[in-house]
C-alpha cells in the first residue's frame, strides 16, 4: 500500500473527450491491493473504457460485494454511485437498483469467491433475468484475502503456493452462464488491455447481463509455477477466438476491414460490435457449438478468451416484466404510491 | 530501438535536466534536499565543489538550470533552484574549515593568472590545493571581475563577493591588483610554468551613428557600470535612454534609476520575445517602472547647441513566422525621443592589443584567439584562455566551468602528461528504498507554485545605490520550494528479466510515460505510447526484451515526477528507484 496519494501532475498533452474530462477525471482513490495485483489493470482499463465511451460519472452506478475484486470499485469512478453489498449479494442490490433507476449504467464488479462460491444463486439468477448490467469476474482462482486457499474457479491439478494441487472440479463462469441463458458472455485477461478494453465497452453497450470473467492473477498467492491462473499461464495457454472492435453509436468506422472473416453485431444502442474471427471455426452467435468448443480446448489447458456467446435480442428484466419505459425516480410520488383507496381497489379485484 | 544503454552515464545525468545544463554540472536536486533537510553548510559545499561561488551565484547566476527544470514542463514555472542556492549560502555556518588548503610544500610549478575574475579565481582554488603557485595579475584595484565591476551592488552586495573571493585568496594567492599585464611577452619571459588568461571581454560595443562624437553624454554601458561600480560617477540626467536589451542594459536602466534618472526607457530594436535580457530581470526592471519601448531602431543622436537633446528612431514593423522567426521588417515612421543621457548596451566583445602576435598564440578572422573547446588551451603550448576571454561573453556560471576545465590542462601540462588525458565521467547508483513504499527522498508530488521573492519596497529601495533589492526566502517559502524540486536525480532504474508484465506501472503512473509495446524506429514509437512523446530533446528508454511475451518497456523521461509509484505498485522489484550521482573529475582528481 502507497502511502502517497497519485501525484495531481498530468501529463501536458492528455487528450480530454467530449465532456472536456481527461482519462484521469475517471479515477478514484488510491489502491490499496497488492502491488501487481490483476485487478488494478481491470481497474486502469475500466477507467479508460469510461474515458472512451464518454460516460458522464454520475449516470454510473458501481456495485461490489465482499472480497479483494470488491474493494475494486473504490479505484474508479470517484463522482458516481456505488455500494458495497454483503458477500455474493451484489446482484439482489443491483436488480433493486436497476428496478427503480433503469437510465443508470450498471457496472458490478465481483471476484470468483464471491460470486461463485457464496453468490454462486444470486449470480445465476441475474443472469437468468437479464438484468442489464456489466457484471465482472475478477477471476484470480484462489481466497486472497483470507491468504490463498483454492476458489470454486480454481482448475483441477493447478496446485496452491505451497504445493498442494486442487482436487474439486472448477465452476466455469463463462460456461455457467452460457448455460443459464446469459445474453452477452466473454473472458478477458488483465494483462491484455487491447482486448479488455473494447469488451468492457461492448458489454456496458449491450443491454442485459453482460458477464466479462477475467483472468486477474493473484500476484501473492496464485502466480506461482503450477498454477493454472498465473501471468505466465494464461499467457502461454491464451487462445483467443475473436478480436472486438466496439463502435460507439452514431460514430463513423474509419477502419478498414478484411469482410472475409469479419462479423458484424448491432447492439440495442445502435452501436456495433465488430468480431474479427481469430479462429475460423467458431460462431458466437450459437450457444452450443461455442459451449462445446469452450469446454473441448478447456480441456486441453488452453484459456478461451474473447466474446464468447452473444444474443443482443434477448429481453432484458424490464422488457419481460413490462415495466414502464421511464425510471421509476422520475414518476411522482403520487403515482408510485397512488394512497389506501387505490389500494383497496387493487385488493378488491383479487377478491 | 535498441535497448537503452545506461551504462553510459551521460543517459541518467540527461534526466536531471537542471545539472545535465548546468555549465559546472551542480548537482542540484542533492543539495535541495540537503537544505531540506536544514543541512545549509552541507548544500552549500556540495555548490562550491561545482560552482565555487554559491552565495554570489545564488543571487546573479543566469540560471541554464531553471529553463531546463522539468517541473516547468508539467507545472508552468521551475524550481526556483537559484534562489535556494543562496538560502544554502544565506543560513550557512562558518564553513572556512571545510575549505581546501594549500599545501605547506609546493611542487615548484608557477601559474600566472591574468584578470581577477570568476575564471582565474577558479583556477586558483583548483591549483593552490595541489601545491601550485598561483599569482593574478588584475588591472584595477580590487578583485572581482566583471562580477564586481558589471553587477551593481543592489543585486550582488561587497560583502558578499569580498567573502567569497577571500575563500580563494586566502590559500596563499598572489594578487597584484593595479597590475596590467601590458605584454605577454614580457609576463612569458618570467618564467611561469603556465599562463592563463582570464581577463574577460572587457570592450563595450560602439554604436556609429551620426552625432555620437559630439557629446560626452554618451555612455558605454560596461565601462559605466565600472565607473559607478568605482564611485567615478554617482549621478546622471533625469531622462536616460538604454540601447539595447540584454543584461547589461537591465542593470544600466536599474542603476540609473539610483543615480537620479527619473524617466529611464529601454529601447529594444525588436519585439518582446527577441529580448537577449532574462525573464527575471526584465521583470525585476519592469517593477521599477523602467519602459521598454520595442521596435526602434537607433538612427542618429541630437545634438543641439553642443548638447545631446535625444534620439531618432526609426519605428520598425516585422513580419514573423509560426516558428517566431522574423522573416522580414521594414520600417513604418520615424521617432524622437528627448533625454540627457544614452547608454549602450548593445554587446561586448574580448580584446587583446597586449598580447603580441608573433608569440604562437594564434588569432582568427575576428580576432578572437584559437582556443581548444575541451583544454582551453591557445595554439601556444601553456598559454590557456578561459570565461569570456576565451569564446566571447557568456556568464559566470561558465568562466567557472571553464575554469575547472583549464586547471585540468594546466595541471596536465606542468606534470608533462598529455592535456587530453583527462578522467572520464563515472556515476554511481545507490537504490533509496527504505522500507516496502517507503523511500530515502520525499517521493510525494507537491503541487504548489512556485515561491515569489520577496523585494524591497520601491520606496526604499532607490535611497541608496547598494541596498540589496531581494530580500532572500523566508522559512516557509524555503519549506515549500524545496518540495516542489521533483528530485530527477532518484532514477527509475529497470531491470527487463524481473517483469511479469502485469501493467501495474503503466497503471499507476500519473503523466503517463511508461509504455509496454513491441520494439520500433524512435519516430514511429513516439506516436504510439501510453501518451505520445513529443519532446525530442528528451530521450525514451528502452529495455531489453521482456520474460514473457518478447515485448519492451518504454520510458518517456519528459515529463516523469520521479513519484516512486511504478516501483511501489511494482510486485517483482523490476523497478527500482536510485539515486544517480555523477563523478566530475577535477584537477585534483588527476594527481
Amino acid at each position: 500500500m502507497s502511502y502517497i496519494t497519485k501525484p495531481v501532475a498530468r501529463h501536458p498533452g492528455q487528450r480530454k473527450n467530449s465532456l472536456g474530462l481527461t482519462a484521469r477525471d475517471y479515477e478514484g482513490g488510491m489502491s490499496t491491493l497488492c502491488a501487481g495485483c490483476g485487478h488494478d489493470s481491470i481497474t486502469a482499463a475500466l477507467v479508460q473504457a469510461f474515458f472512451e465511451l464518454e460516460v458522464q460519472p454520475h449516470r454510473v452506478a458501481k456495485l461490489s460485494g465482499i472480497g479483494c475484486s470488491s474493494k475494486t470499485p473504490a479505484y474508479f469512478l470517484s463522482a458516481s454511485h456505488g455500494l458495497n453489498s454483503v458477500h455474493g449479494r451484489m446482484p439482489s442490490i443491483a436488480t433493486g437498483a436497476n428496478a427503480a433507476c433503469s437510465d443508470l449504467t450498471y457496472v458490478g464488479v465481483s471476484g470468483d469467491g464471491d460470486s461463485l462460491s457464496i453468490g454462486l444463486g444470486q449470480f445465476a439468477h441475474a443472469l437468468r433475468r437479464n438484468l442489464n448490467m456489466l457484471y465482472i469476474i475478477e477471476n484470480n482462482g484462489v481466497y486472497g484475502l483470507t491468504k490463498g486457499q483454492f476458489s470454486a474457479s480454481a482448475d483441477v491439478g493447478s496446485k496452491s503456493k505451497r504445493g498442494i494441487p486442487n482436487q474439486f472440479e472448477p465452476i466455469d463462469p463463462v460456461l455457467t452462464a452460457i448455460a443459464l441463458g446469459g445474453s452477452f458472455v466473454a473472458r478477458s485477461f488483465s494483462g491484455d488491455k487491447h482486448q479488455l478494453v473494447p469488451l468492457i465497452k461492448a458489454g456496458m453497450a449491450h443491454k442485459g447481463f453482460a458477464l466479462l470473467d477475467v483472468i486477474s492473477p493473484c500476484v501473492t498467492f496464485n502466480d506461482h509455477d503450477g498454477s493454472t491462473k498465473s501471468y505466465k499461464y494464461t499467457r502461454d495457454n491464451f487462445a483467443e477466438v475473436n478480436k472486438a472492435d466496439f463502435v460507439p453509436h452514431a460514430q463513423e468506422i474509419t477502419v478498414k476491414y478484411d469482410q472475409g472473416s469479419l462479423q458484424p453485431v448491432t447492439l440495442h444502442d445502435g452501436s456495433r460490435v465488430f468480431l474479427r474471427k481469430v479462429t475460423e471455426e467458431y460462431d458466437p452467435t450459437d450457444r452450443s457449438s461455442a459451449s462445446a468448443y469452450i469446454q473441448r480446448h478447456q480441456q486441453k489447458g488452453e484459456v478461451v478468451t474473447g466474446l464468447l456467446y452473444m444474443n443482443s435480442d434477448a429481453p432484458d428484466m424490464h422488457a419481460t416484466n413490462n415495466t414502464v419505459s421511464q425510471a421509476l425516480r422520475d414518476h411522482e410520488y403520487s403515482d408510485l404510491c397512488p394512497g389506501p383507496d387505490a389500494l383497496k381497489a387493487l385488493q378488491q379485484g383479487y377478491r | 530501438m535498441k535497448p537503452t544503454d545506461t551504462s553510459n552515464p551521460d543517459y541518467y545525468h540527461k534526466v536531471v535536466d537542471c545539472q545535465w545544463a548546468c555549465p559546472a554540472h551542480t548537482n542540484v536536486p542533492e543539495y535541495i534536499r540537503l537544505i531540506a533537510n536544514g543541512q545549509f553548510s552541507d548544500a552549500y559545499m556540495l555548490n562550491r565543489k561545482s560552482n565555487v561561488f554559491p552565495a554570489i551565484l545564488g543571487r546573479v547566476c543566469d540560471r541554464p538550470c531553471e529553463p531546463a527544470c522539468r517541473r516547468r514542463r508539467v507545472d508552468e514555472k521551475p524550481v526556483a533552484i537559484c534562489r535556494l542556492k543562496r538560502v544554502a549560502a544565506d543560513h550557512r555556518d562558518d564553513i572556512t574549515d571545510r575549505l581546501p588548503v594549500a599545501p605547506e610544500q609546493k611542487n615548484g610549478k608557477k601559474i600566472a593568472c591574468i584578470g581577477a575574475g570568476c575564471a582565474s579565481l577558479t583556477v586558483a582554488n583548483d591549483l593552490a590545493p595541489l601545491g601550485y603557485e598561483v599569482v593574478i595579475y588584475e588591472a584595477l584595484d580590487k578583485s572581482g571581475g566583471l562580477m564586481r565591476t558589471n553587477i551593481p551592488a543592489f543585486r550582488l552586495p561587497a560583502e558578499v563577493l569580498d567573502e567569497e573571493i577571500n575563500y580563494i585568496l586566502d590559500m596563499g594567492i598572489d594578487l597584484r591588483l593595479n597590475s596590467p599585464v601590458n605584454s605577454m611577452q614580457e609576463l612569458l619571459d618570467e618564467g611561469y610554468d603556465a599562463v592563463f588568461v582570464g581577463s574577460g571581454a572587457p570592450k563595450g560595443k560602439e554604436l556609429n551613428l551620426p552625432g555620437r562624437e559630439d557629446t560626452d553624454r554618451i555612455h558605454i554601458g560596461i565601462e559605466w557600470l565600472e565607473s559607478v561600480a568605482f564611485e567615478h560617477i554617482d549621478s546622471i540626467g533625469e531622462k536616460v535612454l538604454i540601447i539595447g536589451v540584454g543584461n547589461t542594459a537591465m542593470d544600466c536602466c536599474r542603476t540609473s534609476l539610483r543615480l537620479g534618472g527619473k524617466d529611464v526607457k529601454v529601447m529594444a530594436r525588436k519585439p518582446r520575445g527577441f529580448f537577449k535580457a532574462s525573464d527575471w530581470e526584465l521583470e525585476d526592471a519592469e517593477e521599477e517602472h523602467v519602459e521598454i519601448v520595442i521596435n526602434h531602431s537607433p538612427k542618429e543622436f541630437v545634438i543641439e547647441d553642443g548638447k545631446l537633446v535625444g534620439m531618432l528612431f526609426d519605428e520598425m514593423e516585422y513580419d514573423i513566422n509560426d516558428q517566431g522567426r522574423i522573416t522580414d521588417s521594414r520600417v513604418i515612421g520615424e521617432k524622437f525621443f528627448p533625454c540627457d543621457d544614452v547608454i549602450l548596451a548593445i554587446g561586448q566583445e574580448n580584446a587583446f592589443p597586449w598580447i603580441e602576435r608573433d608569440l604562437g598564440i594564434e588569432f582568427d578572422q575576428w580576432d578572437v584567439p584559437v582556443v581548444d573547446a575541451a583544454t582551453f588551451q591557445s595554439t601556444r603550448e601553456g598559454v590557456f584562455f578561459g570565461g569570456d576571454s576565451a569564446f566571447g561573453p557568456k556568464n559566470i556560471i561558465w568562466a567557472v566551468e571553464h575554469g575547472h576545465q583549464a586547471s585540468i590542462s594546466i595541471h596536465n601540462h606542468c606534470q608533462g602528461q598529455a592535456l587530453t588525458e583527462r578522467l572520464p565521467r563515472s556515476m554511481n547508483l545507490n537504490s533509496t528504498k527504505m522500507g516496502i513504499h517507503e523511500w530515502s527522498y520525499s517521493n510525494d508530488y507537491n503541487p504548489a507554485g512556485r515561491r515569489q521573492m520577496q523585494h524591497v519596497d520601491l520606496s526604499e529601495r532607490f535611497k541608496k545605490i547598494n541596498i540589496e533589492v531581494e530580500l532572500g526566502f523566508s522559512l516557509e517559502q524555503v519549506v515549500t520550494e524545496v518540495e516542489r524540486c521533483m528530485n530527477c536525480d532518484v532514477q527509475t532504474v529497470f531491470f527487463d528479466k524481473l517483469c511479469i508484465e502485469c501493467d501495474a506501472c503503466i497503471d499507476i503512473c500519473p503523466v503517463d510515460c511508461l509504455t509496454i509495446t513491441h520494439s520500433g524506429s524512435e519516430e514511429e514509437l513516439r506516436q504510439r505510447l501510453s501518451a505520445p512523446a513529443e519532446n525530442p530533446e528528451q530521450d525514451l528508454f528502452v529495455s531489453g526484451d521482456l520474460p514473457q511475451t518478447g515485448r519492451v518497456m518504454i520510458k518517456d523521461e519528459d515529463v516523469c515526477v520521479h513519484c516512486g509509484l511504478c516501483a511501489e505498485r511494482c510486485p517483482t522489484g523490476a523497478w527500482d528507484m536510485q539515486q544517480f550521482k555523477i563523478n566530475i573529475p577535477y584537477a585534483k582528481d588527476h594527481q
